[in-house]
């Protein structure tokens, strides 16, 4: 079943024309790469679907029903739930507080509190810091506390934007890890990723984008062996290495 | 004897005009927080509670209702002020919105002016005001201790709100990152009305012991308590609610100090020898007592 269909998607960022006609699918219970360059779209696409950038011509279809251009919390609510680059938790919330944040727009409290239960276990370290600053975390953690704040609202899809950005390599692997880990929980995932290497090894399928444009999509085994994987990731016009330096906070 | 009674009276004083300064200078820090905003029509909220004790209190209703009706008064204009001035520059520069501010508050101040008088008017107001009461040897003012007990129970049930309910959760994660806390599922609009809800309560009370000690409301009589509150709130930290509470209180034990103790001849320079304080304490911590712990978010 398709959970999400982007279809002939046109963004521009002022006179940029960031996302190109971008056709775009994932399946219930996959996981999906999508990769590329800095400045090939990724995040913008991202945005999209989350209703923080308003597309100009082209379709967002959830789960059937058309939500292209609905504010941010309504599609919250129509079950797609962000891990935004950089984290964004809420610093001087504590671990707990950011938690219930996630659920805000889950009415039922005891719900939330069984799922603050159920996301403390898999994550061990919330537990430990509940009542703690979410900003004395480390950056690792604070991924964690990301992830975790997402699946407080009970989505059926994860977007999940650079989630090792910034990271350093051993926690780059433990993210992998914990979103290959998703899929056991049957969550759909949509990854948006430089790391082109760590997200094949991961992904069911991924979308190579180069310039707002699909350069090629397909199976993780598809894309290495037939698509000038190195060229695209560098960029055709834009060549900007992604920073290599972890700078985990 | 004579000197511990003194004393006592003081910290009461102190207490209860912190209390109150307090609860400013958390009306301005609790909308800033969000949205970067310096409501310097804050004051005209403490004018329009003013006149509500003025216009209600003609009637035969009791002093206790007419109060909360003007503290109602006082929550519809904040939320008025949100939706028809704030809201259409909510994401203009932070020198619009607070030019938008001025306009608001002289336009507040003109509607005062026109439909009801230039001229101070005295609302009737409950005896209460001018009331001294002996508690265990001590005279205190009924006012003070009221003012102290009042604006202790508003500080706790705020931080009660802002701890455990998710409205207040939201308030708090808007300060912290504005574009987050909508993207986690929480209405925008909702958010900074609940902020200038609670802003017009804040003012509205604060409003009550305001006209009460100086017995009379005219137009300008938001100018000083929006001076204190944003005075309080700087020297506190403007985006800390605690430093905002720190601030009220210092300026409030300042301000009756220097009330007290300061020889008669000089005490015509009260307010400056304040400011001169607020100086000082500023240039050795220009981000105020209480600093964030940690920056906010710029995206």
């Amino acid at each position: 079943m398709t959970l999400l269909y982007l279809s002939q998607l046109n963004v521009f960022h002022g006179a940029n024309h960031a996302v190109r006609d971008l056709d775009l699918q994932v399946e219930q219970g996959e996981i999906v790469g999508l990769i590329g360059a800095n400045g090939a779209g990724k995040s913008t696409t991202m945005m999209s679907i989350m209703g923080a950038v308003k597309p100009r011509s082209g379709a967002v279809v959830f789960d059937g029903q058309n939500i292209t251009g609905l504010p941010p919390e309504q599609i919250l609510q129509k079950g797609i739930a962000p891990v935004m680059e950089g984290r964004r938790i809420f610093p001087s919330l504590t671990v707990g507080e950011n938690l219930r944040m996630g659920a805000a727009t889950v009415s039922d409290k005891s719900l939330v509190a069984a799922d603050i239960e159920r996301w403390c276990d898999f994550f061990p370290i919330l537990r430990e810091r509940y009542d703690r600053p979410a900003g004395n975390l480390s950056g690792g953690q604070q991924q964690m506390l990301a992830v975790a704040r997402a699946l407080m609202s009970r989505p059926r899809l994860l977007l999940m934007d650079e989630p090792s950005l910034g990271l350093a390599p051993l926690l780059v692997t433990e993210i992998f890890k914990l979103i290959s880990e998703m899929r056991a929980l049957g969550m759909t995932v949509l990854l948006v990723e430089q790391n082109v290497r760590m997200t094949l090894n991961i992904a069911d399928r991924a979308y190579l984008l180069n310039l707002g444009r699909v350069e090629f999509s397909g199976t993780p085994d598809q894309i290495r062996s037939e698509a000038d994987i190195e060229r695209t990731y560098l960029g055709g016009g834009q060549v900007q290495k992604p920073s290599a330096t972890p700078t985990a906070s | 004897m004579g000197s511990i009674s003194d004393f006592v009276q003081y910290l009461v004083s102190s207490l209860s005009v912190g209390g109150l300064y307090a609860l400013m200078a958390l009306g301005l820090v609790i909308v800033y927080g969000i949205s970067q905003l310096v409501n310097f029509a804050y004051g005209e909220l403490i004018m329009v509670a003013g006149y509500g004790l003025l216009i209600f209190g003609r009637s035969w209703l009791p002093w206790v209702i007419v109060a909360i009706m003007s503290v109602i008064c006082a929550v519809i204009v904040a939320l008025g002020m949100d939706q028809i001035a704030f809201r259409p520059v909510r994401n203009a520069s932070p020198t619009t919105m607070l030019i938008t501010s001025f306009a608001v508050s002289t336009l507040l101040q003109s509607v005062a002016l026109l439909l009801i008088s230039p001229r101070p008017r005295a609302p009737r107001l409950p005896s209460i005001f001018v009331q001294s009461a002996e508690i265990a040897g001590i005279r205190v003012k009924v006012v003070d201790v009221v003012a102290l007990v009042v604006s202790i129970v508003a500080l706790t049930a705020l931080q009660l709100f802002l701890r455990k309910t998710i409205v207040g959760l939201s308030l708090r994660a808007a300060a912290d990152d504005f574009t987050m806390t909508r993207l986690v599922g929480v209405n925008a609009n909702k958010v900074i009305a609940t902020a200038f809800a609670i802003s017009g309560l804040l003012a509205g009370i604060v409003a009550l012991f305001w006209i009460g000690r100086i017995g009379q409301v005219l137009p300008t009589v938001g100018f000083q308590p929006v001076l204190i509150a944003f005075i309080a709130s700087v020297v506190g930290g403007l985006s800390s609610i605690k430093g905002a509470v720190l601030g009220g209180y210092i300026l409030g034990f300042l301000t009756i100090g220097l009330q007290t103790w300061l020889p008669q001849d000089v005490n015509a320079y009260r307010d400056a020898i304040m400011f001169a304080i607020v100086i000082v304490m500023l240039l050795v911590r220009p981000e105020g007592l209480i600093k964030p712990a940690f920056s906010r978010e710029t995206r």
